[in-house]
């Protein structure tokens, strides 16, 4: 079986990723999000019982750059040797989209061009005439409905056709054009002496001696190291250097400098843009896009922009936290059934108790806990979150919020990856990949821990309307509690912008990098597609990192509780330990402790300090909170350690979870280091102070 | 008969021409990747609570600039008869 390789190639969210996971029914994400692809994805499918694989390259605006999706891009396009590029384009811009289309096609032959989201085209009553552009380029054009598998058919076949050709040398139906974009005649000459040159000493795709020459002149230096490593053609040859440099001398006779030949040559891709999309696409109406520019207008509006994205993420979590309530206690049920007949099974096959009692109390407890407290919020927030994403409003909350953000010299996409952290903090970091300048990226991550998941806040919650309502009633104390863990979430905003601008002043200076970003056009959410994804790709991978720390873990906190020396528990010998330093933060050793083993998920600190508290050697899960109320109280909680554990459980290091994930985006340990100790400093010094001003008044 | 304005200077709705992008290295090259180059037409459409950034209708895209990239943009207004409506 004969295997082909296929790069897909397009401007961020023209449906790129939606082709690739049509094509492969591999699990990708998509999001109607600028540049949601930053490595290569490969997946594979059989047509007509060949092999092919796909390969799909980072989406950008352009190959001319140095940014690291761009390099990606470019390199596979020029060096990875595909059989075929296909360049996705979205048919609603066409114009902006040939920009990258004619870049690729001055490295290669083998393109065929997929115009998508002829559908949301037909919306707003644009119209493409294929065949003249086809006609125009001289490569196969194929019109897509990326949703719709059927109109991917034509796209198979057509990459079929090409890589059948490429062997045989034979392009049959479609007439091959001249189609190329020109330069100053100046730039051109140039082109020409060098090309006389790479041509006499190197073998190449037709194409690249032409390319090679332009960027030769041009002088990029990553390109033109990348040529160098790929390709062995160097820019310091002794033959090839001179030439540049006579050319330069050339283009200074004409006031033209090196540094404006990327303009240049830019401005004349987007003129010829320009002019190919007036010959090919006919707008109906003048004004396609008013219906999102008015929802646009209420969205981004100074009175109601704000208080919208707080009512969309309010009820987001709202749904959260109450939905999540009952599939949680029916898995409680069904995995504590499940255990007794393990149990019974272990008795019955007379398992040893040093065996069984770790094993079972130990490990399977703490991990289905985990699972169970985990698993069902999770599993609503991120697809309601992912439908926002597809809708295309996450870039507004962007757009909205960088006012404020770039006071604290960052980048408003920073807000995005901070309402994802709301979520699941390992998200939140994951998301920071959005942000291009890598010193933003790093605060975005570094910071991300300061905004309490989806496993923080039914603890929060709990303590809130214990100690903090407890002396009001019925519908007033509900109130005090909500705005009680609303004001500590605000106290971990800001915090999150306190330590966003000290980062920029201190370890990470510099100015705000640009905020160029693109407002996509609204579209209809594809609520199947979103559940399978969010799910697959989000929640489980949270939850796959999640158990495998939950076990080690698990296997800890049974020995804590159970194994000691003179009758104390280790956990009681430690918590005795760190009980004076916790108490200069208006804490006890044994809430330190708990935070301490409740490492691989936050859920499990609450359970961890009441088996504490009841000397018991398993987790304990008490839903009453009359029951928890008593039991804290009984051990010398007070509105301070009410308080205090609310603003430790803001402000502590982020769970295990997130700290692999930002180890794995960072690549460093100094950073991972520093992401742990950022927030727990926080949390012990504003916990000192609370102590020591509560102490001085009461 | 037309004015040259900085691109931060040019009213709502109004439309503009660009005749020089003065941003440095990165910035404009971005700005260049999504076709903004001389002469192409650009109106700020949306203003974000904060009434900075503001995103620009530019070549039937929808793109978010900061302030302080617009002041860099030199642009001439142009008189259009038919102006797009709120």
């Amino acid at each position: 079986m004969k295997e082909h390789k296929i790069a897909l190639a397009g401007n961020p969210n023209v449906g790129k990723s939606t082709i690739f996971n049509s094509l492969t029914g591999m699990h990708q994400h998509t999001g109607n999000w600028p540049g949601k692809t930053v490595e290569n994805t490969e997946g594979e499918y059989i047509f007509n019982n060949k092999k092919y694989t796909l390969i799909d390259i980072p989406g950008t605006y352009s190959l001319m750059s140095h940014s690291e999706e761009e390099e990606i891009a470019r390199n596979y396009i020029c060096f990875g040797n595909p059989d075929v590029t296909v360049v996705v384009l979205d048919g609603t811009c066409l114009e902006r989209n040939f920009n990258l289309l004619f870049q690729i096609m001055e490295i290669t032959e083998k393109v065929i061009i997929c115009v998508n989201l002829l559908d949301e085209a037909k919306k707003k009553e644009i119209y493409i005439d294929l065949k003249k552009l086809e006609k125009i380029l001289g490569m196969p054009v194929i019109g897509t409905i990326a949703q719709k598998k059927k109109t991917l058919e034509e796209l198979k076949k057509a990459i079929e056709k090409m890589c059948q050709n490429s062997k045989k040398e034979n392009n049959k139906k479609i007439e091959k054009t001249n189609f190329k974009i020109e330069y100053d005649e100046i730039i051109e000459n140039g082109i020409t002496k060098i090309e006389k040159i790479i041509r006499k000493r190197y073998k190449l795709p037709e194409k690249l001696y032409r390319w090679i020459s332009l960027k030769f002149i041009d002088g990029n230096k990553e390109i033109c190291d990348s040529i160098e490593k790929y390709l062995k053609i160097s820019i310091n040859d002794e033959e090839i250097k001179s030439k540049i440099q006579e050319i330069l001398e050339d283009l200074e006779k004409e006031n033209i400098k090196r540094e404006n030949i990327k303009e240049k040559v830019i401005s004349e891709i987007v003129k010829k843009s320009e002019r190919v999309n007036k010959e090919v696409t006919k707008y109906k109406k003048e004004d396609y896009s008013q219906k999102d520019r008015k929802i646009d207008k209420i969205l981004t509006s100074k009175k109601w922009g704000i208080p919208i994205m707080i009512l969309f993420l309010g009820v987001i979590f709202w749904i959260t936290i109450v939905g999540a309530n009952y599939p949680s206690q029916l898995l409680f049920t069904g995995f504590s059934w499940i255990q007794e007949k393990i149990l019974n099974f272990l008795q019955f096959i007379n398992c040893p108790e040093w065996i069984i009692n770790p094993l079972i109390f130990g490990i399977y407890q703490t991990l289905t806990w985990v699972i169970s407290v985990m698993l069902p919020p999770m599993a609503i927030f991120f697809p309601l979150f992912t439908i926002l994403e597809d809708l295309g409003y996450l870039p507004r909350i962007a757009f909205n919020l960088d006012g404020f953000f770039k006071k604290v010299c960052c980048n408003g996409k920073q807000a995005i990856t901070m309402c994802m952290g709301f979520g699941c903090n390992s998200c939140g970091v994951t998301g920071c990949r959005i942000i291009d300048s890598p010193r933003e990226r790093l605060i975005a991550i570094l910071t991300n821990n300061f905004i309490p998941c989806n496993g923080r806040f039914p603890f929060l919650i709990t303590i809130a309307s214990i100690f903090i309502a407890g002396s009001f009633s019925g519908i007033g104390a509900s109130i005090i509690s909500t705005i009680s863990v609303i004001g500590i979430i605000i106290l971990g905003i800001i915090l999150s912008f306190f330590i966003s601008k000290i980062l920029s002043k201190t370890l990470l200076k510099g100015k705000p990098s640009s905020f160029v970003l693109e407002l996509p056009p609204y579209r209809k959410p594809q609520f199947i597609r979103i559940i399978i994804r969010s799910i697959f790709d989000r929640t489980l991978f949270v939850l796959g990192r999640a158990i495998s720390v939950a076990i080690p873990a698990g296997l800890v906190i049974w020995i804590f509780a159970n194994i000691g020396a003179g009758g104390e528990s280790i956990l009681t010998i430690v918590a005795n330990f760190l009980d004076p330093f916790a108490k200069l933060m208006g804490l006890d050793g044994y809430i330190l402790t708990a935070f301490i083993l409740g490492i691989p998920a936050n859920e499990i600190v609450l359970p961890i300090i009441l088996m504490s508290y009841l000397a018991g050697n398993t987790l304990v899960d008490i839903e009453d909170t009359q029951t928890i109320a008593k039991i804290l109280m009984d051990n010398g909680w007070n509105i301070l350690t009410a308080l205090n554990v609310m603003i430790f459980t803001i402000l502590h290091f982020p769970c295990a979870t997130t700290l692999l994930t930002i180890k794995k985006e960072t690549g460093s340990i100094k950073w991972t280091l520093i992401s742990f100790l950022l927030p727990t400093l926080c949390g012990v010094v504003i916990c000192m102070v609370t102590t020591a001003i509560y102490n001085i008044f009461v | 008969m037309q004015k040259i304005l900085k691109l931060s200077e040019l009213e709502m709705f109004k439309s503009g021409k660009i005749l020089n992008i003065n941003c440095k290295g990165e910035i404009k090259r971005r700005l260049l990747d999504i076709g903004l180059i001389k002469d192409t037409k650009i109106i700020p459409v949306l203003k974000s609570p904060s009434g900075d950034p503001r995103a620009f209708s530019i070549r039937g895209s929808l793109i978010a600039i900061r302030k302080e990239d617009a002041r860099n943009i030199e642009i001439e207004e142009v008189k259009e008869i038919k102006e797009i409506r709120e």
